[in-house]
């Protein structure tokens, strides 16, 4: 993939994670448990776009090379995308789902969290817009995982087997540092380190108590979204995504 | 979800002073219900405040008590403020 500048790569993380967790969130459409929790997932999945098209009209800016947001969405192959792993994972059951969706609003939550008093006052600004719409989202998957954890025994297992099945793709959620000393030092990303240390804490407290155990510490491996190496997953994801804008791409709503 | 509640969703809009009855959502539990019915019925900044009530705990009346109920009412307009007449000194009221 093309490297951008830290700051560039940031954006393209922000923006790349939300539009995947919301394409896959809108596979559901037809397709949840219940009528009320279908409508509740895709109001998630619409703030999530609403999110990547701030996050992405900065990426384009900065990158300035003609391109605009929905080319940066519709238009790049799998490996030019920086989204976190996990986004990318099929739905699995709704278990699975629901793990993902926890994992990722929390790690969300601290990063938008940090974000939220950057010095780049268009960082801030969106941040702070999203930091609302993401407290909520957390707040509903952690009061799912809890209901789901500390319900039945089945589900309990169920949720167990969830988070075990999702969680190795969390080691994405501590960056390199050599990426963040510079943004964190200006104050463009501040308490950038302890992201990952807060986003431990929600984890931790939420699957206390819903009774499930969390398990070790995820390790690094080979493949890492923010570099464009990913699972197989995102390749379908993409090729429905964006089979549309670039087999007509003058296509207008 | 064939065991869900029904629960009746009262919604306190921006300038109003009450809630508003505006619909039913499916739920496991109360704070569910207030979670479903945030997705469903405040999308469009419509409120400021939730009530959620089990379906099973409101009692109504019944459709054929309705002429006993409220028709003797329609003819004692004395009743409202408006049939009476204002002595000119009240002014506005």
């Amino acid at each position: 993939m093309t490297r951008y500048d830290d700051l560039t790569e940031l954006l393209l993380q922000l923006g790349d994670s939300a539009m995947v967790q919301a394409q896959r969130l809108c596979e559901l459409v037809g397709g949840a448990p219940a009528l009320e929790e279908e409508v509740a997932l895709m109001n998630v999945g619409l703030d999530l776009v609403g999110q990547a098209r701030n996050w992405l009209e900065y990426a384009a800016e900065r990158i300035n090379d003609g391109r605009t947001a929905d080319d940066l969405v519709f238009l790049r192959d799998s490996s030019d995308y920086c989204n976190l792993l996990l986004v990318e994972l099929p739905n699995g059951d709704f278990g699975v789902t629901i793990a993902k969706q926890f994992l990722f609003d929390s790690w969300h939550y601290a990063m938008l969290q940090s974000l939220s008093g950057s010095s780049d006052e268009r960082i801030a600004a969106v941040a702070t817009k999203s930091f609302k719409e993401v407290t909520y989202h957390l707040r509903r998957s952690s009061e799912w995982v809890k209901r789901l954890g500390d319900g039945t025994d089945e589900s309990h297992q169920r949720m167990q087997a969830a988070i075990d099945q999702v969680w190795h793709y969390s080691f994405e959620f501590s960056m390199p540092t050599e990426h963040l000393a510079a943004l964190e030092a200006e104050g463009v990303f501040p308490a950038a380190s302890t992201v990952h240390e807060r986003w431990s804490e929600t984890v931790k407290a939420v699957l206390s108590e819903a009774t499930l155990t969390q398990p070790e510490a995820a390790a690094r491996n080979y493949l890492s979204g923010r570099e464009g190496l990913h699972t197989e997953s995102l390749g379908y994801i993409l090729a429905e995504m964006q089979f549309l804008p670039r087999a007509y791409p003058d296509a207008n709503w | 979800m064939a065991d869900w509640t029904l629960f009746e969703v009262f919604v306190r809009s921006k300038h109003g002073l009450n809630h508003k009855h505006v619909g039913s959502v499916h739920a496991a539990d109360a704070e569910m219900a207030i979670e479903n019915a945030r997705e469903l019925y405040t999308r469009r900044s419509e409120g400021v405040s939730i009530w959620v009530v089990p379906s099973t705990a409101i009692t109504a009346t019944a459709s054929d008590e309705k002429e006993a109920l409220f028709d003797p009412a329609d003819d004692k307009v004395y009743r409202h403020a408006s049939f009476y007449e204002l002595p000119d000194e009240v002014g506005h009221m």
